[in-house]
């Protein structure tokens, strides 16, 4: 039941030269160095890179929560300035609001944006059961364990129908089994919902399993950042050989094989 | 969170089956025992009290013994005697707490949200809280007379300052990061302070609005000592110079229980408006 009908898909992103650095104890700490690449529409993106190699910030700046020191970052053909309408974002923590129920959380993005109540909630109704969440809808957050509440969250940001979805490490926080399943869940609402999605990850096998190409971050900056593509079928299998090598392959790009 | 749960008053006799009178003993024993462990030292202590001052134990002068304290409660309260100064009492601590409330509430909601006016404010509202209204009272009445302005100024004055700082903190404490969740569907600054920070204040707010009603019976009473015809705080004095203790404890009971009842009502409106939070007691 794919909710997003797109005729025409959108969705692009073009990073063109993009530099972000901070000041941090009066020393400026360069995190990002003239980046340059082209997300297609509809694919799904995963950036991995150890820490301090700007996975966050790329993803925050692709969000318009930070902007760019240099550079800059279109979307289907806009040059992006701040938040937007096509964008929703799911952070590792699933902030949901904890005096709202989960169908008020869920509904909140669409109300914020100016759609009345009761067709929010009536599209809330139909994210939440799309994470399977259907019988909590009057669930409060302390109520939820954590996978819960973060499928709330991914509820949340697939209400309000985003060309662009971004993620920052939405599983990071999961224990083995919950993250293994929400994975599952997430190529799946990605082929439903058709939607370009980009996630920060540092979890290989995540990456493998749910990326069609993987961008690592290099940890010296200037050095260029490598694209990996993920040529493997989907539902995709992790002990098949071809999953491993390619498990071998990124271990190897960090150093670790 | 599920203590409160379990102790959801028992609805005795709801429901049916075979052992409804053994398990309805058995519910109401249990009943019995939670408040026992509740109040049991409470009833021990007022039976001590009857106790004592009828065997002679304790002065009975000073300690009346508690059924004559209830009879002269009795009397006052059914005789219309002390109807008078609950009155006046309510409306001096009604007047100062509704006007600290319509003051420092939208005042630290604003001053939270803005840093440049709170850094600019907190000296001077540091120095204000630390500055006992008692001693301040002298001041207000040299300004505004003995009457009943400057009683209300006073309780206004002391209730302000736990609300108004619980108000600023509430504001400040609200989690950034669910902020920014805000923004990022587009919430403008006026949404995010209606569906974000205000409803994360509120339980903060409320620690604040209980404080400042316990502010206020206790200047309440202060004020009413220091320069007043009427009023519960000014039987209390009124009966010590007259010699009748057990209407000046019946008044100091009156006031314990306007403190137990205002605490009571705000307790009870919090948990109606922070259903949502285990914090709510």
């Amino acid at each position: 039941m794919a909710l997003a009908e797109h005729t025409i898909r959108r969705g692009e992103v073009s990073i063109r030269d993009l530099s972000k650095s901070y000041t941090i104890a009066g020393r400026r700490l360069s995190v990002l160095k003239g980046l340059n690449l082209d997300i297609r529409p509809g694919e799904c993106l995963v950036i991995a890179g150890a820490s301090g190699s700007g996975k966050t910030t790329l993803l925050r700046v692709l969000a318009g929560l930070e902007t760019a020191d240099g550079g800059g970052v279109e979307i289907d053909g806009r040059l992006v300035s701040g938040v937007g309408t096509d964008r929703a974002v799911i952070f590792q923590e699933p902030r949901l609001l904890p005096w709202l129920t989960v169908l008020g959380n869920v509904a909140f993005g669409l109300e914020v944006r100016g759609e009345d109540r009761a067709r929010a909630e009536a599209r809330a109704r139909d994210c939440i059961a799309l994470v399977g969440l259907g019988d909590f809808a009057d669930a409060y957050p302390r109520q939820l364990s954590g996978g819960m509440a973060q499928r709330v969250g991914i509820a949340r940001a697939l209400t309000v129908q985003p060309e662009i979805l971004l993620l920052d490490e939405p599983l990071g926080a999961l224990d083995a089994m919950t993250k293994i399943t929400m994975q599952e869940e997430l190529a799946r609402i990605w082929s439903e919902e058709n939607v370009t999605m980009v996630m920060v990850t540092h979890d290989l096998e995540e990456a493998i399993y749910l990326a069609d190409r993987v961008l690592i971050l290099p940890k010296e900056k200037g050095r260029a950042a490598r694209l990996i593509d993920i040529d493997l079928p989907r539902p995709r299998v992790r002990s098949e050989s071809r999953f491993v090598r390619y498990r071998q392959e990124l271990l190897r790009e960090f150093g670790l094989h | 969170m599920s203590l409160q749960q379990i102790e959801r008053p028992v609805v005795f006799g709801a429901g049916g089956g075979p052992n409804l009178g053994t398990e309805t003993a058995r519910r109401g024993g249990q009943a019995a025992g939670r408040f026992l462990s509740r109040y049991g030292v409470l009833l021990g202590f007022l039976a001590f009290w009857q106790v004592s001052s009828r065997a002679g134990w304790i002065n009975p002068a000073v300690f009346p013994p508690i059924d004559m304290i209830v009879a002269a409660l009795w009397k006052g309260i059914a005789g219309g005697a002390l109807l008078d100064d609950i009155a006046i009492s309510l409306q001096r601590s009604g007047t100062a707490f509704v006007a600290a409330v319509l003051v420092a509430i939208p005042l630290g909601l604003f001053m939270g949200q803005v840093r440049a006016v709170e850094t600019a404010l907190d000296p001077i509202l540091q120095l204000f809280r630390q500055t006992s209204a008692l001693a301040l009272y002298p001041v207000f009445i040299l300004l505004l007379g003995l009457g009943e302005t400057s009683k209300i100024f006073v309780i206004f004055w002391a209730t302000l300052f736990p609300l108004l700082l619980n108000t600023i903190s509430g504001v400040k404490e609200v989690d950034p990061k669910l902020i920014e969740m805000a923004r990022v569907y587009g919430a403008s600054r006026l949404t995010v302070f209606r569906r974000v920070v205000l409803p994360g204040a509120v339980p903060s707010i409320f620690v604040g609005l209980r404080l400042s009603a316990t502010t206020a019976l206790l200047l309440l009473i202060a004020s009413e000592m220091i320069g007043a015809n009427k009023g519960v705080g000014f039987q209390v004095m009124n009966a010590q110079y007259n010699f009748q203790i057990p209407l000046m404890f019946a008044a100091i009971m009156l006031l314990a229980g306007l403190g137990l009842i205002s605490n009571y009502l705000l307790v009870t409106l919090q948990r109606r408006l922070c259903r949502w939070s285990d914090a709510a007691i």
